[in-house]
């Protein structure tokens, strides 16, 4: 019984990823970061995707502040913060949000205002949509593991 | 920061053990690099400031055997680190970015890295990273065996000639040659700050010999006439030497005109200088008159190429870098173009001027249109009636489209691609054609970011932007694709997807330029909205896609596509998750509301709009009535989709869906993007 459920869950959260990897959210760099997950890191995709949240938000608020002035951009600084994100959304598999960041980036590039408040919104958007999706991951991966009562590696 | 201050004894079972200190500013990729680093079975330190790294380093340098490092970090600059550890420690330095922009991977080249990695790193990479170590421990040992200097001087030789150790064997010869020869110039020089010979300088240079006479010409007399500071009777002896074979190469072609052109310091000499410059290092000079470029071009095979990276090359280049000349990493594609194309570099440097172009394609694309209003247009992206800009390009192509709509495109990537300037009218009229003012919004600001993207990825793709998140995706995930054959991998998709447009009807204007692994799909979108365009944009697409191709064959890259058809095809995916939530079949949410044309997206949106913050966003950005077309790629792909959505059982068939997605891809050029 539990063990049905444990592999229902688990079925479900493949189902999750094809679907994100279908919709080019993700990409197979997500797949090398939970090869990297086993027994002496089995915590090791949440934990570094956490990271990731936690500086990309600091990221975003900095980009949204830096956008949003309104006398003198700084697209200098806007550069290197989407170069912090993009070298970290690639790093973890987040293709879609990676090429919004780039897009960005070539906006700033341009000095382009218009271009990058409409790249602003599209980021904080797909962050927000990849965040919930990999938060909608890691609540069923629990679940999961709780189901089956055991903690086992994700099978690669 | 993981500090490890446990002195680790260089271990017998190399390169298992090999000591690596990572240093990188972003904790995601730190983390990341040292679990793949422990995972190839390194002993890894890692740090995030440049300046741990170094106080670990300058404590002591036998603890480490290779150092990884970031090239943008907050307190020092990567490439400053490199150059420091370099000189002080002598240890092989691997640079990463997530940025791989050819001055980029130059810069790291002349500085001395041993190589240079994209973001995100793959195991596949670090697992062969301690060649580097021992590459440069042989070529250490032999320098010290051939160098009667003491070993700091030979560091400092090597130094000068250390971007050898990134390359081939064959460099190893050179190198000793260049070693033994350069030697008492380079160790002075190296001890120095490294002399760049910029344009004006060589100039100067030139100017200086040739008043004196070649064959006259001493470095001290030259020096004398120079009369720049800071720069010794070393460096000009040894720039003196390596114009010397340069001109003898040359010669072959017309030395005497190279002569008198220099001197003269015409319009033409910056071309010279340029060829020069570049030839020190034997780089194709791509910005140089024909004959010079016939000749480099043609004696260099792309490894012949990047061997030639050494320090000459590498001092010539940062001086010129913003001539954009040279582009390494495309020189496998580059070359033969540039063998075909011998007008093209006449037009380089006018594009170049904007410091945006960087490569072949643009100078291509000029060559075809003969406009250079087109490149001076590049910067200027934010007008929104760019006629201007659009026109040249296309004029070549078809100018009855191209006439016809209205170019709102500030693509400018359009020097990059002509079919693309074709595809943003046609996306125009679509927009209209739906009644979709937000996605025109999206769209325009879609080719500007891929306007931008163009300049930014130095490249020129002639695919229209629309199909860029594929291109996008591609290139950026796989920065290695543009290394390694990028040409035949886009002349693989590049025919592939022109069977595919050519069967698609549907094909939209806008995407029909579907360049070869392109989401052919997004054409079929296209093409519901707006049926009318479709006959003409097709038929143009297709004349335009065609000569794209021809044209664009050699374009590694995919420049402003990315953009366009990243952010168009980023639009619908946002409503997703709703339906999925609820564990709903793929194909009931999405693939069936194609039938009804519903606007999908537009539903997901409603959905949605309360799990997005940007509400405004969605519904402005995700016009509609363009959605069901997405949904029709769904539909479309699904037979020949890796996954099934009902039975992923594993992850193993995950994986396998993702390869067979993959495979697909590259089989009917399909990005991850497209899938909607």
């Amino acid at each position: 019984m539990l063990g049905l459920g444990a592999d229902r869950l688990r079925a479900d959260m493949n189902r999750l990823l094809a679907f994100l990897f279908h919709q080019g959210v993700l990409d197979e760099q997500f797949l090398q970061l939970q090869q990297l997950q086993d027994e002496s890191s089995p915590n090791f995709v949440s934990e570094v995707v956490n990271i990731y949240f936690h500086e990309s938000e600091k990221l975003l608020r900095n980009l949204r502040g830096l956008v949003l002035e309104r006398e003198f951009s700084d697209y200098k600084k806007m550069g290197i913060h989407l170069n912090q994100l993009i070298g970290s959304s690639s790093s973890i598999g987040a293709k879609r949000l990676t090429n919004i960041c780039v897009a960005f980036r070539a906006a700033s590039d341009q000095n382009n205002p218009t271009a990058c408040l409409r790249a602003l919104e599209l980021l904080e958007h797909e962050y927000c949509y990849l965040k919930n999706k990999l938060h909608e991951f890691f609540q069923i991966e629990q679940q999961r593991v709780m189901a089956a009562g055991v903690r086992y590696p994700i099978q690669n | 920061m993981t500090i490890d201050r446990s002195f680790v004894e260089p271990n017998d079972q190399f390169p298992l053990g090999m000591r690596v200190l990572a240093v990188d500013d972003d904790p995601i990729c730190l983390k990341l690099l040292e679990t793949l680093l422990r995972k190839c079975q390194y002993h890894v330190t890692t740090t995030s400031q440049a300046i741990m790294a170094l106080k670990l380093l300058r404590e002591n340098k036998n603890n480490f055997d290779l150092v990884i490092s970031d090239v943008h970090m907050p307190d020092m600059d990567g490439f400053k680190l490199l150059e420091l550890v370099g000189l002080e420690m002598d240890l092989p330095v691997i640079m990463l970015s997530a940025y791989g922009d050819t001055k980029l991977v130059m810069k790291g080249i002349s500085h001395g890295a041993c190589d240079y990695l994209l973001k995100p790193v793959r195991i596949e990479e670090l697992k062969n990273i301690w060649q580097h170590v021992v590459r440069r421990k042989k070529t250490d040992s032999k320098e010290q065996n051939n160098s009667d200097k003491p070993c700091h001087e030979t560091e400092g030789g090597q130094a000068v000639t250390v971007t050898g150790d990134s390359d081939q064997n064959g460099k190893l010869n050179r190198k000793k040659r260049d070693q033994k020869e350069d030697e008492n110039e380079d160790q002075s020089t190296q001890k120095r700050t490294r002399v760049v010979w910029t344009v004006d300088l060589h100039r100067k240079f030139v100017a200086a010999v040739n008043q004196l006479g070649i064959d006259k010409a001493v470095p001290k007399r030259i020096l004398d006439m120079m009369n720049v500071e800071k720069l010794t009777r070393e460096n000009v002896a040894s720039h003196l030497q390596k114009y010397r074979l340069y001109l003898k190469r040359i010669s072959v072609v017309a030395s005497h005109q190279a002569n008198m052109i220099a001197a003269s310091g015409g319009a033409d000499s910056p071309y010279l200088q340029m060829g020069f410059l570049n030839g020190l290092g034997n780089v194709p000079s791509m910005v140089g008159s024909a004959q010079f470029q016939n000749t480099d071009v043609r004696s260099l095979s792309s490894s012949g190429m990047l061997d030639r990276l050494n320090t000459p090359a590498g001092l010539g280049m940062r001086g010129l870098s913003s001539s954009g000349m040279v582009q390494l990493g495309h020189a496998d594609n580059l070359i033969n173009p540039i063998n075909n194309q011998n007008k093209f570099h006449e037009v380089i440097l006018p594009g170049n001027q904007n410091g945006n172009i960087q490569g072949m394609p643009t100078p291509f694309e000029f060559d075809q249109l003969q406009h250079k209003n087109g490149v001076d247009h590049i910067g200027d992206l934010s007008s929104a009636n760019n006629d201007s800009m659009v026109f040249p390009i296309s004029s070549g192509l078809s100018d009855g489209n191209m006439n016809g709509n209205s170019s709102r495109n500030s693509f400018l990537g359009a020097p990059h691609n002509p079919v693309m300037l074709q595809g943003q009218p046609q996306g125009i009229k679509r927009d209209e054609l739906c009644g979709n003012q937000s996605f025109v919004t999206v769209a325009s600001s879609n080719r500007e970011y891929s306007s931008r993207l163009a300049d930014f990825r130095g490249c020129i793709d002639s695919w229209p932007a629309v199909q860029a998140s594929e291109i996008q995706s591609n290139s950026f995930t796989s920065n290695d694709c543009f290394k390694q054959d990028t040409r035949s991998y886009l002349m693989d998709r590049k025919s592939s997807i022109a069977m595919d447009t050519g069967n698609k009807s549907n094909n939209n204007s806008s995407i029909a330029v579907v360049p070869a692994g392109f989401p052919v799909l997004r054409t079929d979108l296209q093409s519901q909205a707006a049926p009318r365009q479709q006959s003409n944009a097709e038929q143009n697409m297709n004349d335009t896609q065609k000569q794209g191709w021809d044209e664009n064959k050699q374009n590694p890259s995919h420049g402003p596509n990315l953009m366009c058809s990243f952010l168009n095809s980023m639009i619908p995916p946002h409503g997703v998750p709703d339906p999925f939530s609820q564990r709903l079949d793929l194909e009931n949410t999405i693939c069936h509301r194609n039938a009804n044309g519903n606007n999908m997206i537009g539903q997901r949106n409603l959905v949605d709009s309360s799990t997005v913050q940007h509400n405004e966003v969605e519904q402005s950005a995700i016009g509609t009535t363009a959605k069901p077309k997405q949904g029709n790629l769904i539909n479309q792909r699904k037979p020949q989709d890796g996954y099934s959505f009902d039975d992923v059982g594993s992850l193993e068939d995950l994986v396998t869906a993702m390869m067979k997605q993959e495979e697909d891809k590259s089989n009917m050029r399909e990005g991850g993007w497209v899938y909607i």
